[in-house]
């Protein structure tokens, strides 16, 4: 909302202070200042002219003017004028030499065009009134000429560019704005609505209302006479233009005018195109209109119109139709002033995509009481700037409302501050918003409620339980232009901020103890933190993914990660799905690091998948609000939603150990990214079982199972070389993913016994097939070793000549210590032979050289 | 008392004694190092050298010999000892002097052969956030990113017709009418905390959010936001004052300036907007004359994030009684406290995962 300073200062009676100083304090009311901006300050030595004499100049592409101005001095000026909208005797702007016009641009004495220039007759664009103007600022007769144009106009405005929060529509008005200022400042607010208007006499026009949840109030008066060539006066097109409107015609103008300053959207018809009746409805099927836009549009039947025998004539407070609009010709005219349903004009803007100033003050609030007053403030501006007489009479249809009613003890507001508000206060506080207040709780009976406000729902069982009972009851009637005050802390709201939020004490409550982070939330970090540790760079990539990443993975048909959850409206239509792995968003995260010139890049990335249930609801009901959801429907809710666990994914390419003047590096494979499962199963305290697997995207040699017992909780290996190059991934790019969600922690490890006895060391060098697992030879060697091995440790395979086509060597260092004694020679080789017989029974292995 | 040897054994003869000694001193000297110092040690003095097999022997002579004898022996066996320390320190010294000097290194060549990594800020800021509550006695609570509109928006007294739920601003999934969406907010797990806990609830939960805005130097679609829930008997507007006030002290150092300002907001009633003082120009550009600043637009202050006392219609929905409890609530951007906090200045280096953005942030922030 744009408000000049001036405008509000007819209304409110401010002090001699900055406009800082009002955006500052209508700041602190709820009214967030956006900008400030100056007008007319920098704008110096610009005084009205007369032209005496005008000799056109010839030979020029443009035609181009030679005037004598007299501007109030001894003799006249020369001034070369493009312009051609004027006659000798015409009264005008003139800017001197030595003037400065917006922008800093300063007029000096010049030739040009041949001819001495000694100032320059000025344009509306040109003294900063409006964005552009076909020609030269034409004054009335009557102007004073020498006078200065700035302070004569009063051009010299601030305008203030304030936020307004979607509850607040009273604020959405010069009259809704003032009031907030006088109360800021504690000063007399005069209400621009509280004017006498005529409201005896007949319909001006034969009007009902056929659907009263659409509107429950609607007015017309009618002006007869108008002389439609009449122009809007430059005060009003100099406020129109700074509170942000382009100014239109004077019909046009003067409703827009009224709705900026009173806050009441108007509507203004041809009354010689109406035909018969207007009645306020909702649209038939099929219906249709072309709105002022020349744009058909096709109504929907929640569409809440305007219409007459003719169909429809208006989008009601949305858009007028073209075929009744006001014209170059329009003599007679009805203005409409109305109050409509506010979700129906949000829901009608939004359907068609149509938002107006209208809508936007209807969608968020207006005052009721409005209607009779704003339309005969129009007809009074048409009158006196349009040449037309106000038609007796006035058509009112209306709905009953019952008065809206809050009783709330006063002690209130104090209690939802945390600080004592003496009742006095309280009740002033309450009023100075234009709230009625009484003593006592008033009992409020239902009664007919009126047209929907935007985002309240309502209804006698939850006004029950909002209701707050206590001492000193008072009852609050909220004013009919604030009918975003419905509830008790509405109110207190109401009171906080004019007694204001800068006020309140900074109080700590003391929160009962808590149990601090929960088991999962450490694993979490902890995940994070060690594979940090470990080298790796965590990533947050967006979690949308396409059906080519879906490809590019190589997942057949059928994979459930190809059953991903589809967006309605996705940014980018490559990738309108959901993930249901972490893969994609860290694989393209690495090409882009590769293509910013990284080699070598090893990164994570912790976050949710998503994973529809194939057998899940549609829908997740919409459940009613006044009342606590029951467990059944709680379930639904849950069981429509896709299963979102938490996974922890790796990629690494290039080196992964750097060389340097130690000697190589190493490169990046397998065995990292299954390392990289490892280090987060090992935070939580499981051991990972490895098991070969072919899984996609991995290649089906080197692509690992991971199992927390017999948990399938993940997978880890090389890519496959076709995801390598779908993804254009550097060669040898490792992955893991694990769902950390199904690695439960172990609960708190236990503190192993230490014993003080000497180790006993064996090496044993076992012979196997090569396609045998070593994890399969080290569970047996540990199994046959029993109670006596600390730990075993695989130290060296090979494969060669030496140990034969299609075997390998497997060395193991096994260490064995016993609690209680020094073990002997012959209890250590006991141990090892026992090893080394269940490797051999399990796994064929022979004892290399034996 | 006849239980000597009556032989008597060559070490102990004075001129073998001499030569031994002699022998010892000469290999002392001679040691060059400190390694050969241990093998003259060992043969000179150790248990098989010949003065120490020959002090062995004294306890064979007749008593009338062993005085003289324990005497000789006894000044051969200082005399190598103290050589032994002599030449043990001189040699020490010379290593310590030139040995140690050769052995060198370049102490600033670079050693970055293990890979480095890092978490994301967003996470460890995430992570700050919940230990300054946690300390404060709350506890972290979660809820999906991709959630039902009734716990997004209905339960949260976002009407049906509310802007906020059209799909200009709201990802919906699968229909708009399937009544799931991307959650466009934290606040949705105060429902599901209201819901989940037993009175009092004090919780605070960071997460991921999504609105449809296109990527740029201050938007993204996918952000993140924490949200604080505190519903308990007699909880104020004080309190919630309070406990921003010291969030903000916590995050951004003693001193820091905050303004509580009304505002609008459908989950809480009264609602206000945190804002802290601009930390580039300290609200000095909101003086007229001023030279402008980019960082508040000149408004001298910054939004932080909106608060309020939680709405009772909010309550009602979670079953709560608003006349015996209320609550505060607040929701602030991660994205923007990284912005203020550590001076990040392009969004899409948030986003885009280049390792050159998270690396400098380590493993806390």
């Amino acid at each position: 909302m744009k408000v000049p300073l001036s405008w509000l200062r007819e209304f409110a009676d401010l002090p001699a202070v900055t406009a800082h100083e009002v955006a500052d304090r209508l700041t602190e009311a709820g009214l967030k200042l956006e900008a400030i901006t100056s007008h007319g300050h920098d704008l110096k030595n610009v005084v009205v002219g007369r032209v005496l004499e005008i000799e056109e100049l010839a030979g020029f592409k443009k035609p181009i003017r030679h005037c004598k101005v007299e501007v109030g001095e001894a003799m006249p000026r020369e001034i070369v004028c493009g312009a051609t909208n004027f006659e000798p005797g015409a009264v005008v702007p003139v800017a001197l030499p030595g003037a400065v016009l917006p922008g800093g641009f300063e007029i000096a004495s010049r030739k040009t065009y041949g001819r001495l220039s000694d100032g320059m007759i000025c344009s509306e664009a040109e003294l900063g009134i409006a964005d552009s103007s076909p020609g030269i600022l034409v004054l009335p007769q009557d102007t004073p000429i020498g006078a200065d144009v700035v302070e004569l106009l009063g051009l010299r405005d601030e305008v203030l560019e304030l936020e307004i929060t979607p509850d607040c529509g009273y604020a959405l008005s010069i009259r809704g704005v003032a009031r907030e200022a006088a109360t800021a400042f504690g000063v007399a607010f005069h209400d621009p609505a509280a004017i006498d208007y005529p409201v005896s006499g007949g319909p001006s026009h034969p009007a009902s209302i056929a659907d009263p949840t659409a509107c429950d109030r609607f007015v017309l008066r009618a002006v007869s006479g108008f002389d439609p060539a009449a122009e809007s006066p430059l005060w009003m097109r100099v406020r129109l233009a700074r509170a942000g409107m382009r100014p239109v015609s004077l019909a046009v103008d003067v409703t827009n005018y009224v709705m900026l300053e009173l806050g009441q959207p108007l509507h203004a018809f041809d009354r010689a195109t109406l035909q018969g009746e207007i009645v306020v409805r909702r649209a038939e099927p099929g219906e249709t209109l072309e709105t002022l836009d020349h744009v058909v549009r096709e109504l929907h039947p929640e569409d809440i119109l305007i219409t007459d025998d003719s169909g429809p004539i208006s989008m009601a407070g949305t858009m007028g139709g073209l075929a009744t609009e006001i014209s170059a010709n329009s003599a007679d005219i009805l203005i409409e002033a109305a109050h409509f349903s506010a979700t129906g004009i949000a829901r009608e803007s939004r359907r068609h995509n149509l938002v107006s100033e209208a809508s936007k003050r209807f969608e968020r609030g207006v005052d009721r009481e409005l209607p009779l007053a704003a339309s005969w403030r129009a007809v009074e501006l048409l009158v006196s700037l349009g040449g037309g007489t106000a038609e007796p009479g006035v058509t009112h249809a209306s709905v009953d409302v019952a008065p809206v009613a809050i009783a709330i003890p006063s002690g209130h507001p104090s209690a939802v501050a945390g600080v004592p508000y003496p009742r006095e206060t309280v009740i002033r506080r309450l009023e100075q918003v234009g709230c009625r207040v009484v003593d006592g709780e008033v009992a409020v009976s239902g009664g007919p409620r009126g047209v929907a406000a935007t985002g309240v729902v309502s209804s006698d069982d939850l006004a029950e339980k909002l209701t707050v009972r206590g001492d000193d009851m008072i009852t609050v009637y909220p004013p009919s232009w604030r009918p975003d005050l419905t509830d008790p802390n509405d109110l207190a709201e109401e009171v906080i901020r004019l007694e204001g939020y800068g006020n309140l004490p900074s109080v700590l409550p003391a929160a009962p103890a808590g149990a601090g982070l929960t088991e999962t939330q450490r694993l979490r970090r902890r995940a994070g933190r060690a594979l940090a540790v470990s080298g790796y760079v965590e990533v947050l990539a967006y979690p949308f993914i396409g059906v080519r990443d879906l490809d590019n993975l190589q997942l057949p048909a059928g994979d459930p990660r190809r059953a991903a959850t589809r967006l309605v409206n996705p940014l980018s239509e490559d990738e309108p799905l959901m993930r249901t792995t972490l893969l994609p968003g860290l694989l393209k995260t690495l090409v882009r690091n590769v293509g910013r010139g990284f080699t070598d890049l090893a990164l994570f990335e912790v976050g949710l998948v998503y994973r529809p249930a194939p057998d899940a609801p549609a829908t997740a009901p919409i459940l009613r609000v006044d009342r606590l959801p029951t467990e059944e429907e709680r379930a639904w809710i849950e069981s429509a939603l896709p299963a979102q666990p938490v996974r922890v994914a790796a990629v690494l390419a290039g080196q992964f150990e750097k060389s340097g003047w130690w000697g190589p590096g190493r490169a990046a494979i397998w065995a990292d990214a299954i390392e990289a499962a490892r280090i987060v199963a090992g935070e939580a305290g499981i051991a990972l079982t490895v098991k070969a697997d072919r899984h996609e995207p991995w290649h089906p040699g080197r692509c690992a199972a991971l199992y927390a017992g017999d948990t399938l909780v993940g997978h880890a290996g090389e890519l496959h070389p076709r995801v390598i190059e779908a993804y254009g991934l550097p060669p040898r790019t490792c992955a893991m993913e694990l769902e950390l969600s199904r690695l439960t922690p172990s609960g708190p490890p236990q503190a192993p016994p230490v014993s003080g006895y000497p180790v006993a060391t064996q090496d044993v060098a076992l012979i196997v097939s090569a396609d045998i697992p070593v994890t399969t030879v080290e569970a047996a060697l540990r199994e046959g070793a029993g109670e006596l091995l600390e730990s075993i440790r695989l130290f060296d395979v090979y494969a060669g000549a030496q140990v034969g086509e299609g075997r390998k060597s497997l060395a193991y260092t096994l260490r064995f210590r016993a609690p209680d004694r020094t073990l002997t020679v012959e209890e250590t080789t006991a141990a090892r032979d026992a090893a080394v017989s269940v490797a051999t029974e399990r796994t064929g292995a022979r004892l290399r050289g034996a | 008392m006849s239980d000597y040897d009556p032989v008597e054994v060559t070490p102990l003869h004075a001129d073998e004694l001499a030569r031994a000694e002699a022998d010892a001193l000469a290999a002392i000297k001679s040691a060059a190092d400190l390694d050969a110092l241990k093998q003259v040690r060992l043969a000179h003095a150790g248990d098989r050298s010949p003065i120490a097999l020959a002090n062995r022997e004294i306890g064979a002579l007749p008593p009338a010999a062993r005085a003289e004898a324990g005497k000789r022996i006894g000044a051969a066996r200082r005399a190598v000892a103290e050589a032994l320390a002599a030449r043990q320190a001189e040699l020490e010294a010379e290593r310590d002097t030139k040995v140690l000097i050769e052995e060198t290194v370049d102490v600033t060549l670079p050693w970055d052969r293990a890979p480095r990594g890092a978490r994301h800020p967003l996470t460890t800021l995430q992570e700050r956030v919940a230990d300054c509550f946690v300390a404060m006695g709350y506890e972290v609570a979660e809820g999906p990113e991709l959630e039902a509109e009734w716990f997004n928006f209905d339960a949260l007294n976002i009407a049906p017709d509310h802007p906020a739920r059209s799909d200009h601003d709201t990802f919906f999934v699968e229909s708009t009418e399937s009544g799931k969406v991307l959650r466009t907010q934290t606040s949705p797990v105060q429902i599901r905390a209201l819901l989940a806990r037993d009175l009092p609830v004090y919780v605070i939960s960071p997460g991921k959010v999504f609105r449809t805005d296109e990527l740029d130097a201050t938007h993204t679609p996918v952000f993140h936001q924490v949200e604080g829930l505190a519903v308990d008997k007699g909880l104020t507007m004080a309190h919630l004052k309070g406990t921003l006030d010291r969030f903000a002290e916590v995050m951004f150092g003693e001193g820091i300036s905050t303004r509580f300002r009304p505002n609008y907001f459908p989950f809480t009633e009264p609602s206000a907007e945190m804002d802290l003082r601009c930390f580039v120009c300290r609200g000095a550009s909101a003086v007229p004359g001023n030279p402008p600043c980019r960082t508040c637009k000149s408004e001298g202050w910054i939004e932080w994030g909106g608060c309020g006392m939680v709405n009772p219609r909010v309550l009602i929905s979670c079953g709560v009684d608003p006349s015996v409890y209320s609550g505060f609530a607040f929701g602030m951007g991660i994205e923007r406290t990284l912005m203020f906090r550590h001076n990040a200045e392009d969004m899409r280096d948030m986003v885009e995962g280049d390792i050159r953005f998270t690396l400098p942030f380590g493993m806390e922030v």
